[in-house]
């Protein structure tokens, strides 16, 4: 249940993150000295802080997406199945997290 | 025998008949995301740096442009479907609603045309 209300939040987050990766790609086409403003905005605290909480919204909204699209296709739905999959989906979405820090250019 | 109430059939609101398209339009584009999202995170993961350098030269990559720009719109299009249905569920008064749903429309398309035209800038300048 709480992960169907998260699934809104993170894809409401990721709406933001649009932004971000719109900002990312016209500073990038705006030559070197606009890219460093962005670099040095997200290498910053906060800004280190914001793209982790984007990619764990990242990867939970993949992994439930997923999981409402088995439900779209009639798969999963008793309630210990729901469980499992809302548990596993939380799960994978914090492990693929800090695998994708810990290996981040 | 209807099943609207009174007030419902005097106001004439009612299903605008798009809801199906909607329903396919989220699900088509969340399955290209599912491809389209995890090429983007494991690309971001292959490049040596975040270097002006190297990240212009990874998007200038032919390939690599026409997925960005696939990335950029169907993320866009994915957005817009939902906070559209998020605009509905929580936002009561008929104006804000109306509002509310120009703005996400007006910055969903302002934000997918920047995307594409930065990489292509990106991709002709480099």
């Amino acid at each position: 249940m709480t992960v169907s209300i998260l699934h809104r939040v993170t894809g409401v987050t990721l709406s933001i993150a649009l932004v971000l990766l719109t900002a990312w790609l016209v500073q990038a086409a705006g030559g070197p000295e606009q890219y460093q403003q962005v670099r040095v905005a997200m290498g910053s605290p906060p800004g280190q802080i914001l793209l982790v909480l984007v990619s764990f919204a990242f990867f939970l909204h993949l992994g439930n997406g997923i999981r409402h699209l088995f439900w779209d296709l009639g798969y999963g739905f008793e309630k210990h199945q729901a469980n499992a999959s809302a548990w596993f989906v939380v799960l994978l979405a914090v492990v693929l997290t800090v695998l994708f820090w810990a290996f981040a250019p | 025998m209807s099943l609207r109430t009174p007030l419902s059939r005097v106001l004439g609101l009612g299903s605008a008949r798009d809801g199906t398209r909607h329903f396919l339009a989220q699900r088509v584009s969340a399955v290209a995301l599912a491809l389209l999202g995890p090429w983007f995170a494991i690309s971001l993961l292959r490049l040596d740096s975040m270097t002006y350098l190297d990240v212009t030269q990874f998007i200038a990559r032919p390939m690599n442009s026409v997925l960005m720009m696939l990335l950029c719109l169907t993320v866009a299009l994915h957005s817009q479907l939902g906070v559209q249905v998020v605009i509905e569920d929580y936002v009561h008064t008929d104006g804000r609603k109306l509002v509310y749903l120009l703005l996400s429309r007006f910055a969903h398309v302002l934000v997918a045309v920047a995307g594409v035209y930065a990489v292509l800038r990106i991709g002709i300048d480099r």
